[in-house]
């Protein structure tokens, strides 16, 4: 056992824990941060996404020492002072959230193309998030969803 | 059509804020005080006698909580409609991975470490894998047969047909188990206590098939026994039959133990051990005249249904009743049959038995074109159902429905015809890439099969809470499908108020009254119109209180509810269910009124197939289809987009490999699912004949739209390429073995 510091959605948090102790778990039992999900604990399916230091990675794969220190973001770090994230919205309205397990991952890593890239296309959109498996949508609304981010974003309602 | 304020808009998904901010709470986002996790052994032996259990050394057992059949307080079976599941085995196994031990435990990991410390030592017996091995029976692993139901389903005289038929088609047809593979894993938690009895939350369709299990399982009165859904990541089948096993297993480590526990499965286990898709077989001769008029049919379906019989007398009922298409057949018959095999028992999944018969039908209707000459559309053209004309089982079709108008428009949207001719003069001389166009027409029966909706008997209600909202109370779940936002739609049509003023009571048994299990696309078309009838008997009821006038605005409504429920208390109101008009079933001819409505629909695919790499690659897709009124379009679009995304991965990319009834597979990197750059576009259109009994027009929409690509897909690929071929999955792989399969044997002709 070990002490660990981590900033999760800017707030400062000290865990003990092992070394090998993913981030997933530090962050769904020890942080009680219960939005990222476990889909298959293996970095297939996106479902734990969360960006480490700004880059998107799948927090089941990450052990904490790895974490160490590090800035971490994840879905509940989106929504800030009550007014929710334009991809947040944009899924919403668009029907992106069906049952809702691949949306934590799906919207952190939508965030996290639109930030990299405000305007993408449609092929960037699809190989963005093609580390993100849904089993509900077929995609197709999630892609408008982000289509519509972009939109509301470059018109200043992000 | 179209007077509503609610019904037929875009409303936002009632739970919709709380998924998208990450606040939703699914099971294993729940911790109550003193959990222990519970975990299963199960068998590694396809078939065979436990002939012991050996705890081995270095793990402190005096600490774990230990189940096996013995603790079990009532009968030991996992009831569905037969009674041979067992929730524990006791002294035989009939398939791998069934569970045999439960442990519990404070700490997850040393948990890992227990169950991978038990030891069992078998007897192994002969097992079955295949379809055909059962059929021999040698062994028989199940009954005095290996057949867990078989029909026979008869209109006209099939046997007279042959000597005029002009040609004689047959063909067969195969496709292999799919694994559901939502998102969110199966899991439940239990507690017990004797005072209290038990309750169970879980990831589950249906509270009311868990809550007869359970109460069968652990010998407990129905007052004793409450189950509570939580939010639920995905089913899709899944979770009508499964919750109920791993809903019994967190019961009993929690009665032995005395505390609370948590059963969530890691993928790799949920995929080898929960229910997926039939596999299945179906053989077709067809009698056809030379232009092109069906007069005749023999078919027969088989249906690997695994270890255990589960659902699979209703998903064969399905598939039986499906099997001719949405074609009018004058001279039909249909054997069907559910065998056993030692695979973990299949069971529901989204189309449940009809995916498996359109897939062969639609296939078989693109050959019989083939051998008469004919283009797949005006072969379908002259055969489809027309109105007052009669299905397979004798069905009179009395919907307003217009087939040939359906297909004209997936033709028109997909720019069929011109593909077609232009894709056959390119492939000539395009190289290694060939492109090809492919349809399928099909129908869905929406409700239970037959006079299964009778036997429901469903009862919906409605109240209204001290607040003044309307509250509707149902047992009909939210995985996903949007439940929870078309019921609160039609409920605040009828009252007459804001969409925000209805909310939905909680999925727990011991609040709603059992409206029957969410599955067979009955949600919106059933229990929506029992809302509907609810919603109009509650409104009438606070008029009669004279607390509210004819005429009011939302505000009045929620004003005269809160004051009836400080003066009178609770208002409650029931809708109970009551077949339509005119809806007649004989269980034991198979012939009267299979559903009281079904949904059509003409699907169009667009292929690329590499013939270097045999990789085929869906480039577009159009979907067209008549469900009755549109209650949602966002949710109804979502519905049968993911249905085709599940459909395209069933077809090309989602292969169970099996080694001696064991998935060897069972991983996201190895099962393979469409990601985002697999999927086309898919265009969804929508025709609207509203149907008089669902609510506000409303049929089935949740299961069609998986039943359609696989068949348009292959048939695009058969376009593409000048070869058939008739199985899926269809991978790369198979292709190639069977394209190198006829070459070598066209090379031995030429020899």
């Amino acid at each position: 056992m070990r002490c660990y510091s981590l900033q999760v959605n800017g707030q400062t948090y000290k865990v003990e824990t092992h070394a090998m102790a993913r981030l997933l778990d530090v962050l769904r039992c020890d942080l009680e941060l219960t939005g990222t999900k476990e889909g298959c604990g293996e970095g297939e399916c996106g479902a734990c996404s969360v960006l480490m230091n700004g880059e998107l990675v799948n927090s089941c794969l990450i052990p904490v020492a790895q974490a160490n220190g590090a800035a971490i973001e994840t879905v509940e770090g989106l929504c800030v002072d009550g007014r929710l994230h334009a991809v947040q919205k944009a899924f919403l309205e668009c029907g992106g959230a069906q049952c809702g397990m691949c949306t934590p991952g799906m919207l952190v890593a939508s965030a996290h193309l639109l930030r990299k890239n405000p305007t993408p296309g449609s092929t960037e959109i699809r190989e963005s998030l093609n580390g993100n498996l849904c089993r509900c949508t077929g995609y197709m609304r999630i892609f408008e969803a982000v289509e519509r981010a972009v939109g509301d974003a470059s018109k200043g309602l992000g | 059509m179209g007077q509503e304020r609610i019904v037929g808009k875009s409303v936002l998904r009632k739970e919709g804020l709380a998924k998208v901010c990450g606040r939703a709470h699914y099971v294993d986002d729940l911790k109550l005080p003193g959990m222990l996790h519970g975990a299963t052994v199960r068998s590694s032996i396809a078939r065979g006698r436990v002939l012991g259990i050996e705890f081995g050394s270095g793990i402190p057992w005096e600490e774990f909580v230990i189940v096996t059949a013995t603790d079990i307080p009532g009968a030991n079976e996992i009831a569905l409609i037969n009674h041979d599941w067992p929730c524990l085995a006791a002294e035989v196994v009939n398939h791998p991975e069934e569970p045999i031990v439960l442990l519990a435990h404070r700490d997850r990991h040393l948990l890992s470490k227990a169950v991978a410390a038990v030891r069992m030592t078998y007897e192994e017996w002969p097992a079955v894998f295949t379809m055909e091995e059962s059929e021999l029976c040698d062994p028989v692993v199940w009954g005095e047969d290996n057949l867990f139901k078989s029909f026979v389903m008869e209109k006209g005289d099939v046997d007279a047909v042959w000597a005029q038929a002009d040609r004689i088609v047959e063909g067969e047809y195969t496709t292999g188990a799919q694994e559901h593979l939502y998102i969110e894993n199966n899991g439940a938690i239990a507690v017990y206590s004797p005072q209290n009895g038990l309750t169970v939350w879980g990831s589950l369709q249906c509270p009311f098939y868990v809550h007869k299990s359970l109460m069968k399982v652990m010998g407990l009165p129905e007052e004793k026994v409450r189950i509570v859904q939580v939010e639920t990541g995905g089913a899709f089948g899944g979770k009508e039959d499964y919750p109920s096993m791993i809903g019994a297993h967190a019961a009993l480590l929690a009665m032995k133990s005395g505390q609370p526990v948590k059963i969530v499965y890691d993928r790799a286990e949920d995929m080898a051990a929960t229910t997926k898709r039939h596999p299945s077989r179906v053989r077709h001769r067809t009698a056809v005249s030379r232009e092109g008029k069906l007069l005749g049919a023999e078919i027969d379906i088989a249906l690997d249904g695994g270890a255990y019989s589960t659902l699979s007398p209703t998903v064969l009922s399905r598939a039986t009743i499906h099997a001719g298409g949405p074609y009018y057949w004058p001279n039909i018959r249909v054997r069907s049959k559910a065998m056993a095999t030692n695979h973990p028992p299949y069971g529901a999944f989204r189309g449940f038995g009809a995916p498996q018969s359109l897939f062969a039908i639609e296939r078989h209707m693109d050959h019989i074109a083939e051998e008469l000459g004919m283009a797949p559309d005006e072969l379908r053209r002259i055969n489809f159902l027309k109105r007052g004309q009669d299905t397979s089982t004798g069905q009179k079709i009395q919907e307003d429905i217009d087939l040939a108008q359906l297909m004209e428009r997936a033709l028109t949207q997909s720019d069929y015809q011109a593909k077609r001719a232009r894709f056959a003069r390119e492939n000539e001389d395009a190289g290694m890439k060939k492109k090809g166009i492919g349809l399928a027409a099909f129908l869905h029966g929406s409700g239970f099969t037959g006079s299964g909706e009778r036997h429901l008997n469903s009862l919906a209600a409605m109240d209204v809470t001290a607040e003044g909202k309307a509250r509707v109370l149902v047992s009909s779940t939210e995985f996903g499908q949007g439940t929870n936002t078309i019921l609160c739609q039609i409920a605040a049509e009828t009252l007459g108020v804001d969409y925000d003023t209805v909310e939905m009571g909680p999925p727990d048994t011991s609040v709603v009254p059992n409206t029957g299990p969410t599955v067979a696309s009955r949600t919106s078309m059933v229990v929506g119109k029992l809302v509907h009838c609810a919603a109009v008997d509650l409104r009438k009821a606070l008029i009669a209180s004279g607390l509210l006038g004819e005429e009011y605005a939302t505000e009045e409504f929620v004003a005269a509810s809160r004051t009836y429920v400080e003066r009178y208390g609770p208002l409650r109101a029931e809708s109970r269910y009551e077949a339509p008009p005119g809806v007649h079933w004989d269980d034991q001819k198979y012939r009267g009124e299979a559903y009281a409505a079904y949904a059509w629909a003409v699907y169009v695919a667009e292929v690329t197939v590499d013939l270097t790499t045999c990789v085929v690659n869906v480039d577009d897709f159009v979907a067209v289809q008549e469900v009755g009124r549109v209650l949602n379009p966002v949710l109804a679009m979502g519905q049968v987009e993911g249905g085709v995304a599940q459909g395209i991965g069933w077809a090309l990319y989602e292969k169970v490999m099996w080694n001696r009834g064991r998935m060897q597979n069972n991983q996201m990197t190895n099962y393979i699912i469409p990601t985002s750059q697999d999927i086309p576009p898919i265009r969804v259109f929508f025709e609207e004949c509203p149907f008089g009994h669902g609510a506000y027009g409303a049929k089935g929409i949740g299961e069609l739209p998986m039943d359609g690509p696989a068949p348009a897909i292959l048939n695009a690929v058969a376009h593409a390429t000048g070869q058939q071929f008739d199985s899926v999955p269809l991978l790369p792989e198979d292709i190639f073995r069977q394209m190198k399969e006829r070459e070598t044997a066209r090379e031995v002709v030429c020899l």
